[in-house]
């Protein structure tokens, strides 16, 4: 195992479920015998604020933050916030982000817009950024709540973690009864 | 052994239940609130509730007196309520060991101040462990219950925001066994604190804190990290994590233990570096100490008293000096945003609340929930906000000073959860004073903010028993509260009604709103109404329901028409409060 540490930020809006998703990662990575960290702040920030999870694993890891401007891979559950947070990452660092925007307080209100052109932009620092239509594929693997799975797998493809790791923390974080929807979903991400 | 990803917190839980915690209080508090939740979860050992820090701190005084193990856990505010029986318990000591957590914010993630709790510890002359990932605070926790019977004394165990939802992995251990059983002892001398025994026991106290110095000397939870001489860094908590990432080749001195201070361990290490440098965050507290000794140190010189520290800032630091290089960390600007600040949720009960201060002009005394969120756009109906339990009395203060034609604007706005914690005092002093004040009491039947949690008139426990309920109405009649009403904060009319009267009478008075939080999951509490949505035929655009700031209504600006408003049926509660602002009958059931 090299020293290197990969860095992964998961960003959003309160609400959206990342808390599960990088408590998934976290347990992928222990599985695959990482030493893991993983940092997030609850409270106030949940009621429907930005938030930032930082997932960090390698041989030992010790900051359970990201250092400023040296994350590898950003996921990104909403389009506004993936935007906000690329001065998190490094240069050539790897962009997955869903499809979706959630509008702000004062977008909501009318005084000011959702800017249209985010993916573009996102692009243009990050050529290689992967869009993901979440909802869409999860409602093809059997619902559409699953658009966080699709995602997950598909940041799965950046990372060298075998894939029977994953799918053993998904049967460990994830209820019995949604567990196949979540099996298909993450795969079809990870077939992108 | 196995192995597992804890945060800070449910290592800690973890810890206790190690150690052979029989009983564990706390008032819930962002970042503390998860401690008793997974504590919980442990068999044999009572966990609960209480209505404040202080009476938390107290029963878990109560179970070491009685020779059990027993912990108290809150947010670093929590522990200014806990004070006073906090600095005598230091005097008495203790039976079975007690650990005091306290849970600090640096950068105010979730709270109204960053105080570092440190100097509790050295104000109430008792030992504070600080570890610096979930591995150590299942160890420290463990730990503190033995440093606390073997020196007679209260430990508190430190953690911040980064620590406490940290997470990262532990390996579990087995209970201990063979602890004694709990037991009524007498001795009076130790447990009844008049000035006599006082007298005797504060030399106790000072002899002890020596004795602690000279533990930490030696004891394995302080230890030297020798790497390069050149730099020698004294660092505790979190700052160890992002100093070791930082600066790998400099040597540490890595405290465990910050009160008292291992003057000696410290000299030895000084003696072992050319440059000496503490890094910690917030308050110079060990700086101030080393410095005390004699000795020089680089701290606060480079490093920001504000706000927490992170790998980047620690670099920065040491850049400005000429010792790490600074090229990563420097974040690249992106394009203004707007902001996204936190909300109530769609169909609060609290929103029509606020919407009627608002018109109604009054000025609002505020208090801790997630009512505090009506002081944000575009509702900006809250003035005031200190603490908790401080609305109340912050109202009666308010109206006493003012002239009589500005006292009748005056309007305090508390949660039920803060007003059991420290508002019914309050409400006891307005009462007895007459206050000629208007209070609301916002009974979501929980404690909402910090994630749902019971509370003494919620009629639950933590450990899931149906139990008494505080009854609002009668506690506020009983502290003399002679006009007490209870409203339905869903219908604007009735609320702004009882408001109107309430506020024109020149007496105290209370309003109590009776629905719950739409979060709340208890079966047949929260019942979601029928979803609605916005005729556009009949909407004109007049945006009367976006001045409510639901986050289920959505201004269409029109390309060349009129705009219109829209509701999103996903996250539409069917409060109907809007519906009742929409003066053209546009906002109706949503059909299909
Ligand atoms: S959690 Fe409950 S009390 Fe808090 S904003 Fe949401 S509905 Fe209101
Ligand atoms: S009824 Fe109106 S105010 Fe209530 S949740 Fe639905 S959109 Fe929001």
């Amino acid at each position: 195992m090299s020293d290197t540490i990969t860095n992964i930020l998961l960003v959003g809006v309160g609400g959206q479920g990342i808390l599960l998703a990088s408590e998934i990662l976290a347990e992928t990575c222990k599985l695959a015998g990482f030493d893991v960290k993983k940092s997030e702040i609850h409270g106030m920030s949940q009621r429907g604020g930005s938030v930032v999870s930082h997932v960090r694993y390698g041989r030992e890891v010790f900051s359970p933050t990201v250092p400023e401007g040296e994350g590898d891979i950003l996921f990104g559950f909403e389009l506004m916030e993936t935007y906000r947070s690329l001065p998190l990452l490094k240069k050539g660092g790897k962009v997955v982000a869903n499809n979706l925007k959630i509008s702000p307080p004062s977008v909501l209100t009318g005084q000011e817009v959702y800017p249209d052109d985010l993916a573009e932009r996102i692009r243009q620092s990050f050529p290689d950024f992967l869009l993901v239509d979440g909802q869409e594929l999860a409602s093809e693997a059997g619902n559409p709540k699953a658009a966080n799975t699709v995602l997950l797998g598909a940041v799965s493809r950046q990372m060298e973690i075998a894939e029977e790791f994953w799918l053993e923390a998904l049967a460990k974080m994830v209820p019995a009864k949604a567990l196949d929807v979540n099996r298909r979903a993450f795969m079809l991400g990870r077939k992108l | 052994m196995k192995k597992e990803i804890l945060s800070g917190n449910e290592a800690i839980a973890r810890g206790a239940y190690e150690a052979g915690v029989k009983v564990a209080s706390a008032y819930p508090g962002t970042p503390s609130t998860e401690i008793l939740e997974t504590i919980v979860q442990y068999p044999d050992i009572n966990a609960s509730w209480a209505p404040n820090e202080k009476v938390a701190l107290e029963v878990a005084i109560g179970a070491s007196f009685g020779g059990g193990r027993s912990l108290a856990a809150m947010k670093h505010v929590g522990v200014n309520v806990a004070a006073d029986p906090l600095f005598t318990l230091s005097y008495t000591g203790v039976n079975g060991g007690l650990v005091l957590v306290t849970a600090d914010d640096p950068e105010m993630h979730s709270s109204q101040n960053e105080q570092d709790n440190r100097h509790y510890a050295r104000f109430a002359k008792v030992p504070m462990l600080e570890p610096s990932d979930s591995q150590e605070c299942k160890e420290f926790t463990r730990l503190a219950f033995e440093i606390s019977e073997q020196f007679d004394t209260p430990v508190m165990v430190r953690t911040t925001t980064r620590i406490s939802h940290g997470k990262s992995v532990v390996a579990l251990a087995e209970p201990v066994t063979g602890l004694p059983a709990p037991k009524l002892v007498k001795n009076a001398a130790k447990l009844v604190m008049l000035p006599g025994n006082a007298k005797v026991r504060h030399p106790f106290v000072e002899e002890r804190s020596k004795k602690l110095s000279r533990y930490g000397d030696t004891h394995s939870i302080n230890r030297m990290e020798l790497r390069n001489s050149d730099i020698g860094i004294i660092t505790s908590g979190s700052s160890y994590q992002y100093v070791r990432e930082v600066l790998p080749e400099a040597s540490l001195l890595k405290l465990g233990m910050v009160w008292p201070l291992a003057e000696g361990l410290i000299r030895q290490f000084a003696a072992k570096v050319t440059r000496l440098f503490v890094v910690e965050e917030l308050d110079p507290f060990i700086e101030d100490q080393v410095k005390a000794m004699g000795i020089s140190v680089i701290g606060k010189e480079i490093l920001p008293v504000c706000g927490e520290l992170s790998p980047g800032r620690v670099r920065l630091a040491f850049a400005s000096i000429g010792i790490a290089t600074a090229d990563t960390g420097v974040p690249r600007q992106v394009d203004k945003l707007p902001g996204r600040p936190p909300n109530m949720c769609p169909g609060c009960p609290h929103r029509g609340v606020f919407y009627s201060l608002k018109q109604l002009n009054a000025y609002v005394t505020g208090d801790i929930g997630c009512y505090t969120l009506g002081f944000m756009p575009p509702l900006n109906a809250m003035d005031t906000c200190v603490c908790m339990g401080s609305s109340i009395s912050t109202a009666s203060g308010i109206v006493r000073a003012l002239p009589e034609a500005e006292r009748q604007r005056v309007v305090a706005v508390i949660g039920d959860s803060t007003f059991l914690h420290t508002g019914v005092n309050s409400l006891m002093e307005m009462a007895y004073n007459k206050s000629p004040a208007t209070v609301i009491i916002l009974d979501n039947r929980i404690t909402a903010m910090t994630g749902r949690q019971d509370n003494p008139a919620s009629g639950w426990t933590l450990m899931e028993d149906p139990t008494n309920a505080v009854d609002l109405v009668q506690l506020c009649r009983a502290v003399g509260i002679r006009n007490v009403r209870v409203v339905d904060p869903l219908d604007l009319e009735q609320t702004r009604q009882a408001l109107k009267e309430e506020m024109a009478r020149p007496e105290p008075s209370v309003i109590i709103t009776n629905r719950p939080c739409v979060l709340l999951k208890r079966e047949g509490v929260f019942v979601k109404g029928e979803v609605l949505a916005v005729d556009v035929e009949f909407c004109t655009g007049c945006r009367a329901c976006l001045k409510l700031g639901c986050p289920a209504i959505e201004w269409r600006p029109g390309d060349g028409r009129k705009g219109n408003a829209y509701i999103d049926p996903l996250l539409c509660t069917g409060c109907d409060v809007c519906r009742q602002l929409c003066t053209f009958e546009a906002i109706k059931k949503r059909e299909g």
